[in-house]
């Protein structure tokens, strides 16, 4: 296999773009990360979009923004695995050049999800949990992680206050970042006053629906060392299923699809927990970045919580997670979320993060989640 | 100089509280009432609708006229709840006041701007001198489905303004309208409940209009937000008015005394209307008021008066409107409510 480095990213400012239209959104994103790699062609794209059937009711979207890009006939696929379908477009395309196929792969994401109405969005969203299982009896995913934190509270002593700290620390960095649809910050007092979801989870746990897009475009590391473009390479790359109905995991506060996706991923990069700078994960609930932590190893099985108590995940911290503001301030348009966490570990390791960079970092690591964990992506990156 | 030389409000006495209607639905009543200042709304009775209190209304404008209605030649109804599809609600308002036959008479419709359409076509006339005097309501009986979020707000009253030229109560200084295609709000034919795109009610819809009315006529007319004594903007929450008026650059105490809506709730049509009573029941000569609608749909009419020394000899003529707005009420239960409002219907 050949190394593969990224070159090129691009986004713009996330929030409810009811001025852009879905394609609109894509090629301004696409646009920016060709300009930023120095390319005009590229040999093949992948698209991660979780439903833009039910969001604006379009399928066929690869062709579609290749087309309106610029870019047909190449080749362009769309990749799906919920919430996830971001990264997973980049790991396709990490495949087909590491594989020699193609040199220059423009690897993207998008959702449109504030053209319909909140129901609309929640059902759409539903759709991504067991609709037999799950879904019919009414659950949808702000109830699945309400579960998960109760159950997580309960078996391990995990306290409001802590969860809440999570999106404290998250905002906190999105107001840093002047792409994010939400760029301030909040008290842990406002998020537990905030209003009540599906207990324990308040609305300042939630990650917003959004409308945006991200791209990257990524090639062989000989082609990147020859255009004299920083090198953001590749190191190791992980994808891995679970359950997609929570109720049929052995323990509903273990990620295993995330835990397998990084031991993957370290294997391959031959990296440990400790080898890690920073990390981009996939805090849909705040719940969720304390099980993301754990199940990548960062911390013990049940000590999520009281990590940040200790600020380890802060952006001064030991090692500082969501630098970017996360999907709960930066926002959260389901498909291009993986592709924006693969951007935020680009800035950094170039230090271009502006007022959030961190100091000298070399190795960073994007964590992107389908679901309630029905799908786990994660990929190590490390500057040369 | 053409203005207003009758005002006359009209609120139903029954009400229902946000907690009430939040109990029923298993939702958040502070939340309600912190995020959207809401508190209480105002509930019509089952034999109330838009044409009832119109009529109430235009009573007590006639009252502080002191004119012969006879003498009215022009009868608008602003609404978005006419009691007919076809057949107007303007000549049943017309003939019970007097007015008939020699009136030219129409209903308006433009969401909750449909009544200052019809002042601004009932000024706009007696401009014109086509008319001696003109009549124009807002009204509305609105309705919000069962369990939405405008079930909190959708509420039920009526403003009516008579326009002329002579014994003016206040001076219309000036007047301006902002209108887009914005669908935020919507009711085909047929449906019964009015659908709305949630969020996009607000930055591109009410914020973007109202901004839009309001710099346009303050430009218009030469004048600051701090020239004017009361501003009176559209109330489809407590919240919206006060956050539009900040973006203006208008103080709180400038938009409170107008400022109905935590205890009437959203009279759609009468909203800013009702407002523009309220502040000029307490209006001094000389005192400057401003008023802008708002639409969905969208667009904003807005207007500027002056108050003359005239309203101190016809203000006490008609009941005022916060009075009605705090005395004699009558709360109801959710199911007298759904009854009233034929959310739920009696088997025959």
């Amino acid at each position: 296999m050949r190394d593969v480095a990224v070159i090129g990213v691009g986004m713009t400012k996330w929030g409810e773009l009811w001025e852009k239209s879905f394609r609109d959104i894509f090629v301004e994103s696409a646009l920016l990360a060709l300009d930023d790699a120095g390319v005009d062609r590229i040999d093949s794209m992948y698209v991660g979009s979780m439903s833009s059937g039910l969001f604006v009711g379009q399928e066929h979207i690869a062709s579609l923004l290749a087309d309106y890009l610029g870019q047909a006939p190449i080749p362009s696929t769309r990749v799906e695995t919920a919430c996830a379908s971001g990264g997973l477009a980049l790991r396709l395309g990490f495949m087909e050049v590491a594989s020699g196929m193609s040199d220059v792969v423009l690897v993207g994401g998008i959702e449109k999800m504030t053209d319909v109405s909140g129901d609309e969005a929640t059902y759409a969203l539903g759709s991504a949990a067991d609709q037999e299982y799950e879904g019919y009896h009414g659950i949808t995913f702000p109830g699945l992680y309400a579960l998960i934190a109760r159950a997580h509270m309960e078996k391990y002593g995990t306290t409001r206050e802590q969860l809440a700290l999570v999106a404290v620390k998250n905002h906190k960095n999105g107001a840093k970042n002047p792409l994010a649809q939400f760029p301030f910050e909040i008290t842990v007092d406002s998020v537990l006053n905030s209003v009540m979801i599906a207990d324990p989870l308040r609305l300042l746990d939630c990650s917003p629906i959004t409308d945006g897009a991200a791209a990257a475009v990524i090639v062989p590391v000989e082609v990147a060392k020859k255009m004299k473009k920083p090198v953001i390479k590749i190191l190791g790359t992980g994808h891995a299923t679970d359950t997609i109905a929570l109720s049929s995991r052995k323990d509903i506060t273990w990620l295993e699809s995330t835990y397998q996706a990084a031991k993957q991923a370290y294997d391959m990069a031959d990296k440990k927990p400790e080898d890690i700078n920073f990390i981009e994960v996939h805090d849909c609930f705040t719940i969720a970045e304390i099980c993301v932590l754990e199940a990548l190893g960062i911390v013990e099985k049940g000590k999520g919580g009281e990590a940040y108590e200790d600020e380890l995940t802060f952006l001064e911290g030991k090692i500082p997670v969501n630098t970017s503001g996360g999907l709960k301030a930066k926002g959260h348009p389901v498909g291009a979320t993986g592709v924006a966490q693969v951007i935020e570990i680009v800035k950094q390791l170039r230090g271009e993060a502006g007022k959030r960079q961190i100091k000298d970092p070399r190795i960073g690591m994007a964590q992107n989640m389908g679901g309630s964990g029905g799908s786990s992506v994660v990929h190590i990156f490390e500057r040369e | 100089m053409e203005g207003i030389i009758g005002y006359g409000a009209y609120i139903p006495r029954n009400r229902i509280k946000v907690e009430e209607i939040a109990k029923v639905w298993g939702a958040d009543a502070p939340s309600y009432k912190r995020g959207l200042m809401l508190e209480e709304k105002s509930v019509p009775s089952p034999d109330q609708d838009t044409i009832t209190m119109s009529v109430e209304a235009s009573k007590r404008a006639l009252k502080r006229s002191l004119i012969n209605p006879a003498d009215i030649g022009a009868v608008y109804i602003g609404s978005e709840s006419h009691p007919y599809a076809v057949k107007p609600s303007g000549t049943v308002l017309a003939e019970a006041i007097g007015a008939t036959p020699e009136v030219h008479t129409a209903d308006f419709e433009f969401a909750c701007k449909a009544g200052t359409e019809g002042m601004f076509v009932a000024l706009s006339l007696v401009k014109a001198g086509e008319v001696k005097y003109g009549l124009a309501v807002g009204a509305d009986t609105s309705q919000g489905a069962p369990g939405d979020a405008l079930e909190y707000s959708a509420a039920a009253g009526a403003a009516a303004f008579i326009f002329g030229r002579d014994n003016i109560i206040a001076k219309a200084l000036e007047t301006y309208s902002y209108t887009t295609d914005t669908p935020d709000f919507w009711r085909r034919e047929y449906q019964y409940y009015p659908q709305h795109g949630g969020r996009f009610t607000g930055d591109p819809a009410y914020f973007k209009h109202i901004v839009g009315a309001g710099k346009g006529i303050m430009e218009k007319a030469g004048m600051k937000p701090s020239d004017f004594n009361y501003v009176i903007f559209h109330q489809p929450n407590g919240k919206f008015p006060f956050r539009v008026g900040k973006m203006l650059g208008f103080e709180r105490e400038q938009i409170e005394p107008g400022w109905l809506v935590n205890k009437l709730g959203n009279t759609y049509s009468a909203s800013s209307p009702l407002g523009l009573t309220a502040s000029l029941d307490i209006s001094e000569p000389g005192d400057k008021i401003l008023i802008v609608s708002y639409g969905s749909g969208a667009g904003s009419d807005a207007f500027i008066f002056e108050v003359t020394e005239r309203i101190e000899k016809v203000r006490d003529l008609a009941p005022k409107t916060r009075e009605l707005l705090e005395k004699n009420k009558n709360y109801l239960e959710y199911g007298e409510y759904a009854k009233f409002r034929k959310k739920i219907k009696k088997a025959v």
